[in-house]
C-alpha cells in the first residue's frame, strides 16, 4: 500500500505570522534516525530531516559537519566509497532508498545531483546533456534534440550555446560549465535535485545566475543544497538545516532560523563566531 | 634597514648563479651527446644501406645471391605476427587493466598482482622466449611421435585438419606461436600503460556519470574508456613497436631466417582473391621476421651482406618511426581535446 505523503510536523513551526508556504508542502524525501559510517568513523548521528517538495532546503554547517555526507545518502552516492555503512532510513516518497529491492540506477534517475566542481564530460555540449536520456534508453534523435533543448532552456544556458551544441563542453566558462551540469542533471527528468556547493568555485556574477536558476527550478523540483555561504543560504532557500559534528542541530524555515535560532551553536555559527 | 643593506637583491641570486649555469651546461651536454650518437648511428645505417635499400629489396625473398636477396618474407611475417599480437594483447591487456582499476577490491591479492606486473614488465625478453618454446612451440611435449600421449596411450597426434587447414601439433615455429610469445612479452607493459591511462581519468567524471543513473558498466563504456583511449593507444603502440624489434625471444623459439614463401601463400592482393582460405592457414604457417633476417645477414662475413643488414635496419627503423609518429599524433590530439 503506497503511503500517503505526510505533512512534516517539524516544519509547521511556531511562528507568529502564519506561513502557509510551510504548511502546504508535503514531504518529498526524508531521513529517519540516520547514522552513517566511513569504516569506524561515524559521520552522521541519528539524523532525522524531512525535505518538503518543490522547495529549496539548504544544509549549512562548518567543514566536516556531515552535510555533504548527508546529501550523498539521499541518492546513495556514498555507496561508491568502500567500507561505508548506515543505519536508519532514507525515505523517498515513503519508500526506503536503501531497501533491498531498490535499483540504485532508477533512484539516481529520480534524485539527480550537481557537484561542487563542474564536471563536464570531455564531449560536445549536446552529448553532455543527451548522455542521461541515452543511457536510460531514449534513442529517437528528435526526442533527444527536444530534451536537450528543454534542459538547456531550464538551466538558462540555451541562448549562449544554441548555435554551438557540437562544440566541446570543455571550451565553456566555469559558470557555463556548471549550468551545463545542471542541464545534464535535469535531462533525466529528476524529481529531486541535490546540489553540493554548486557555486563555491564561481565568480559573483555566475553565482548570481546559479542562484536565480535555483529559485526558478523550485517551481518544478525539490532542491537540497549544501552551502558554506550564509548569504546564499538565506537568499535561495525556504528551509535551512544546521549540521554540527555529524548531528542535525536545528532546522526550520530559513527566515526564522537566521533571525531567531533556538540553539546557541546555531546562533554562534550564523553570526560567524566559529566555522 | 641595516639588515637589508648588506644583502641587496642581486646578492641573493649571485651565490647560486655559477652552479645553475654549470648544471645547465651538463644537462645540455647529456642531451647533445645522445643526439649525436643517434645521428652517427643513423648516418652509418644510411651509408651502408646505400644501393641496397630499393624496391627490389622490399619485394624479394631472401636469396643466396645478395643482389637478389630481399626482406619481403620478414615484412609479411612481421605483419602477421604483430597483427595477431595486437589481436591477443589489446583485449586481454585493456580488460585486465579495467578489472584492476575499476573493479578489483584493494586486498593482498590485487596488490600482489599489481606489484608483479611491474616485475613482469622488467623480465628479460629471452625468458619469454624460453616460455614460448615450452608452451607454444613444443606444447610440453604432449603431442607428436614420442610425446606423452604417444608413450602413455599410444596416440600419435601430429596434425589436425579443419576444412583443408592443417594445424601441426605441437604448433612448431609458426606465426601463432610467435604472436602468443610476443603477447606474453607486451602484456605487462600494455596493462600498466592502460592502468595509468584509466587512473588519469578523474574520479569526478565517474561520479558525475553514476549520479546521472548510469550503471558502472555504462560509466566505464561511455565515459572512462573513451577518455582513456588516447593513453591506452599510446601505450599499445609503444609496446608493439618494441615487439617489432624483438629478436632474442624469436631466436629462442627457433624462427627460421630463410623462408622462401609468405604465410598461407598470400604474397599479393591477387593471391588473396584467388585463395582466401590462405588467411586461415597463415597463422599455422612458418614465417620469419625482419630482425631475424637482419641478425642472419649480420652474421655473414661477406661485405655484401653488411649492406643487406643495414638496409633491413633501415626498413625496421622506418616502421618504428611511423608507429611512434602515430603515438605522438594521438598524444597531441588528446592534449588539445581533453582537458580536465
Amino acid at each position: 500500500m503506497p503511503e500517503l505523503p505526510s505533512i512534516t510536523p517539524e516544519l509547521q513551526i511556531e511562528c507568529e505570522q502564519p506561513q502557509p508556504v510551510v504548511a502546504t508542502h508535503a514531504t518529498k524525501i526524508e531521513s529517519r534516525h540516520l547514522d552513517f559510517f566511513y569504516g569506524d568513523n561515524q559521520a552522521l548521528f541519528d539524523v532525522s530531516l524531512a525535505v518538503p517538495e518543490r522547495s529549496v532546503t539548504a544544509l549549512i554547517g562548518p567543514s566536516g559537519c556531515g552535510k555533504s555526507t548527508f546529501l550523498r545518502t539521499l541518492n546513495r552516492m556514498n555507496d561508491i566509497i568502500e567500507g561505508t555503512r548506515h543505519a536508519g532510513e532514507v525515505l523517498l516518497e515513503g519508500r526506503d532508498v536503501y531497501g533491498k529491492k531498490v535499483d540504485v540506477v532508477a533512484l539516481r534517475k529520480r534524485v539527480g545531483m550537481v557537484f561542487q566542481k563542474s564536471t563536464p564530460f570531455p564531449k560536445s555540449i549536446y552529448e553532455n546533456v543527451a548522455y542521461g536520456p541515452r543511457i536510460h534508453g531514449v534513442k529517437d534523435r528528435k526526442k533527444l534534440d527536444e530534451i536537450v533543448e528543454k534542459s538547456l532552456h531550464r538551466a538558462a544556458l540555451w541562448k549562449e550555446v544554441s548555435h554551438r551544441l557540437k562544440d566541446s563542453a570543455m571550451a565553456l566558462s566555469g559558470g557555463q560549465q556548471q549550468r551545463l551540469c545542471i542541464a545534464r542533471a535535469l535531462a533525466t527528468d529528476p524529481e529531486v535535485l541535490l546540489m553540493d556547493e554548486p557555486a563555491s568555485a564561481l565568480d559573483p556574477a555566475s553565482t548570481a545566475r546559479i542562484e536565480e536558476l535555483i529559485f526558478e527550478l523550485k517551481e518544478k523540483y525539490t532542491i537540497v543544497i549544501v552551502t558554506h555561504n550564509m548569504q546564499q543560504a538565506s537568499r535561495v532557500s525556504d528551509y535551512t538545516a544546521f549540521f554540527y559534528e555529524g548531528k542535525l542541530i536545528e532546522r526550520g524555515g530559513t527566515e526564522e532560523l537566521f533571525r531567531t535560532p533556538e540553539k546557541q551553536q546555531t546562533q554562534d555559527y550564523i553570526t560567524g563566531r566559529f566555522g | 634597514m641595516s639588515k637589508l643593506d648588506h644583502s641587496s637583491p642581486s646578492d641573493l641570486f649571485q651565490s647560486g648563479k655559477k652552479e645553475t649555469r654549470l648544471f645547465a651546461y651538463l644537462c645540455a651536454a647529456a642531451t647533445w651527446s645522445s643526439a649525436a650518437i643517434l645521428v652517427i648511428l643513423l648516418s652509418a645505417v644510411a651509408f651502408k644501406s646505400w644501393g641496397w635499400f630499393d624496391w627490389q629489396f622490399l619485394t624479394s625473398y631472401d636469396s643466396r645471391r645478395p643482389e637478389k636477396a630481399g626482406v619481403f618474407a620478414g615484412l609479411i611475417g612481421t605483419f602477421w605476427m604483430i597483427s595477431f599480437t595486437i589481436l591477443f594483447s589489446v583485449p586481454i591487456g585493456v580488460g585486465a587493466a579495467i578489472y584492476l582499476e575499476e573493479y578489483a577490491k584493494d586486498n593482498w591479492l590485487s596488490r600482489l598482482i599489481r606489484v608483479n606486473l611491474s616485475n613482469l614488465a622488467g623480465v628479460p625478453s629471452i625468458v619469454y622466449g624460453i616460455l614460448g618454446v615450452t608452451l607454444f612451440v613444443r606444447m610440453f611435449g604432449v603431442f607428436g611421435e614420442g610425446g606423452h600421449l604417444d608413450s602413455f596411450i599410444g596416440w600419435k597426434v601430429e596434425e589436425l585438419n579443419f576444412w583443408g587447414i592443417s594445424i601441426s601439433l605441437p604448433l612448431g615455429e609458426v606465426v601463432l606461436a610467435g604472436a602468443m610469445t610476443m603477447t606474453l612479452l607486451v602484456l605487462p607493459v600494455i596493462i600498466i600503460a592502460s592502468q595509468e591511462a584509466l587512473r588519469g581519468v578523474p574520479p569526478s567524471i565517474r561520479h558525475a556519470s553514476l549520479a546521472l543513473g548510469a550503471s558502472k558498466w555504462q560509466t566505464i563504456r561511455h565515459q572512462v574508456l573513451p577518455a582513456a583511449i588516447p593513453g591506452i593507444m599510446t601505450g599499445v603502440i609503444l609496446s608493439i613497436s618494441r615487439a617489432i624489434g624483438e629478436t632474442a625471444p624469436l631466436i629462442c623459439l627457433g624462427i627460421a631466417a630463410y623462408v622462401p614463401f609468405a604465410p598461407g601463400g598470400i604474397d599479393s592482393p591477387s593471391a588473396l582473391i584467388e585463395h582466401p582460405e590462405g588467411m586461415l592457414q597463415a597463422p599455422f604457417d612458418y614465417f620469419t621476421v625482419i630482425p631475424i633476417q637482419i641478425y642472419n645477414w649480420a652474421l655473414d662475413h661477406r661485405e655484401a651482406y653488411k649492406g643487406l643488414a643495414a638496409a633491413g635496419i633501415a626498413v625496421l627503423l622506418l616502421m618504428l618511426l611511423f608507429l611512434n609518429g602515430i603515438a605522438i599524433t594521438i598524444r597531441n590530439y588528446s592534449n588539445r581535446h581533453i582537458r580536465w
